[in-house]
């Protein structure tokens, strides 16, 4: 059975959505150009957009249906997301934005599991320190710790490299590596040598509609296509 | 010379005690249309805008007068609340507060609504994937990301409870040890022949009171401030 089913329609303003996919877990990468829709589609997944018909499944739970007008609340979903501008609470420590996510589902502490995640993130050191106190690395491996630390059903990155530069993304590409066997990914980028590295699977999008589905031989097809 | 009479320490108490519980009652009211002006759009917003506004630019006599048809004895709200709850504001202190907070109400809601609107609703978004429902997001990051214009609205408020007049003396009059505020006092003591060295001490402490409440706001806006940056 498939992991997450989304089968959505959405109109903004002239931009039409229309996407169909389905993924079998993994880390599935949404590929495409700027304006393609893709953070439209993650956005619908965590609950923050509504789609204005379709819907939604991910593993035996239906996150969206219009026709039966479900539509479940973006906190109760449990699915962790990664902003490409890290969006940690400037008011809050590094420790206190961590915990934020357990705190808020009300979830039993877990010491050895933190312990775990900060060692896997290599972020022990910067539980006092505040977010602005941060390097933009430090910041995204922050916010990769605090969505893993919630242990979401699945985890969106949407473009969580865009904002670092070309040493930076090095710097974390290895860590992403490892989350990968933690937790099923949705990973949105329009840079294909990333997506390579640890995208399963792939989903093509072009001006709202997916282009095209399949392993990661659909990037160098599209790539190409993209080059001209 | 600078010493005040039992009389003044009176008013002085009353002044503070009415301008704090004025401002502590309209605080929660203030937060909840501040959010809701900020985040909400609704039919009647502009309407609802416009009535929070009132008190800032109607004569505070006409203010008054309204509270004293609607809140008094006789009045519909004032009568309700009396026969109900027991709560009787005309002609005692708590009808100052209420006119006070009133007045001050304005001036409590507008920084506090320009300080939610220029929350990032993105960290709001963030807050609710991580599991927080909206009261929670509310509480642990609209709200204390909003604590600079939160401190700045009840300081503006509590000094324009402390110096109001105009639609306190219309509601409950000027009743010494009951509704005579400090501004009140000063006016009666201006009023009266000999009565100068009183108002002049009753200014000195208002000058007092309104310079401490600038400096402890300063301060807790900028403890505020820097916890977003600091260690």
């Amino acid at each position: 059975m498939s992991m997450l089913a989304l089968d959505v329609e959405k109109r903004l303003g002239d931009f039409a959505l229309a996407a169909r996919f389905e993924t079998a877990g993994g880390v599935t990468a949404l590929f495409g150009a700027s304006g393609a829709g893709k953070t439209t589609l993650v956005n619908m997944i965590a609950g923050l957009i509504a789609p204005d018909r379709g819907r939604i499944r991910l593993d035996d739970t239906v996150l969206f249906d219009s026709a039966a007008r479900i539509d479940v609340a973006a906190h109760r979903r449990r699915i962790g997301y990664v902003f490409q501008e890290g969006r940690l609470f400037p008011h809050l420590s590094v420790a206190a934005n961590l915990d934020y996510g357990r705190r808020m589902c009300g979830l039993a502490r877990d010491g050895a599991e933190t312990e775990r995640i900060l060692d896997l993130l290599d972020i022990g050191h910067l539980l006092d320190r505040r977010p602005g106190k941060l390097s933009g690395g430090e910041r995204q491996r922050v916010a990769f710790g605090r969505a893993l630390l919630m242990r979401p059903r699945l985890l969106l990155l949407d473009a969580p490299l865009a904002s670092l530069d070309a040493p930076r993304k090095r710097e974390i590409l290895p860590y992403l590596e490892k989350l990968r066997d933690e937790v099923p990914m949705v990973y949105v980028s329009h840079h294909a040598p990333e997506l390579k590295r640890i995208a399963t699977s792939v989903v093509l999008l072009d001006a709202g509609r997916v282009a095209a589905t399949g392993g990661i031989e659909v990037l160098d097809a599209a790539a190409t296509e993209l080059m001209g | 010379m600078l010493e005040l009479s039992p009389d003044e320490w009176v008013a002085v108490h009353l002044s503070l005690r009415i301008a704090l519980v004025a401002t502590a009652v309209a605080l929660p009211f203030g937060l909840a249309l501040a959010w809701l002006l900020a985040r909400k759009q609704f039919w009647g917003k502009a309407l609802l805008d416009g009535l929070v506004h009132m008190p800032l630019v109607l004569p505070p006599v006409v203010t008054g007068y309204l509270l004293l048809i609607s809140f008094g004895r006789r009045g519909p709200i004032g009568a309700f609340l009396a026969d109900h709850f027991g709560i009787v504001f005309s002609f005692r202190w708590t009808g100052a507060a209420l006119s006070c907070g009133v007045m001050g109400f304005p001036l409590l809601v507008r920084p506090i609504r320009l300080a939610i609107e220029a929350i990032d609703r993105k960290l709001e978004d963030a807050a609710a994937t991580l599991g927080a429902d909206r009261f929670w997001v509310f509480l642990t990051v609209t709200l204390p990301l909003a604590m600079p214009g939160v401190i700045a609205g009840m300081v503006l408020c509590f000094a324009k409870a402390l110096g109001e007049f105009g639609a306190t003396i219309t509601f409950v009059s000027n009743i010494p040890g009951e509704t005579q505020t400090i501004s009140a006092a000063i006016y009666a003591f201006t009023q009266i022949p000999g009565g100068d060295a009183a108002a002049g001490r009753l200014v000195l402490v208002a000058i007092a009171i309104s310079l401490a409440a600038l400096i402890v706001a300063e301060w807790l806006a900028r403890r505020a401030g820097t916890r977003f940056h600091g260690e």
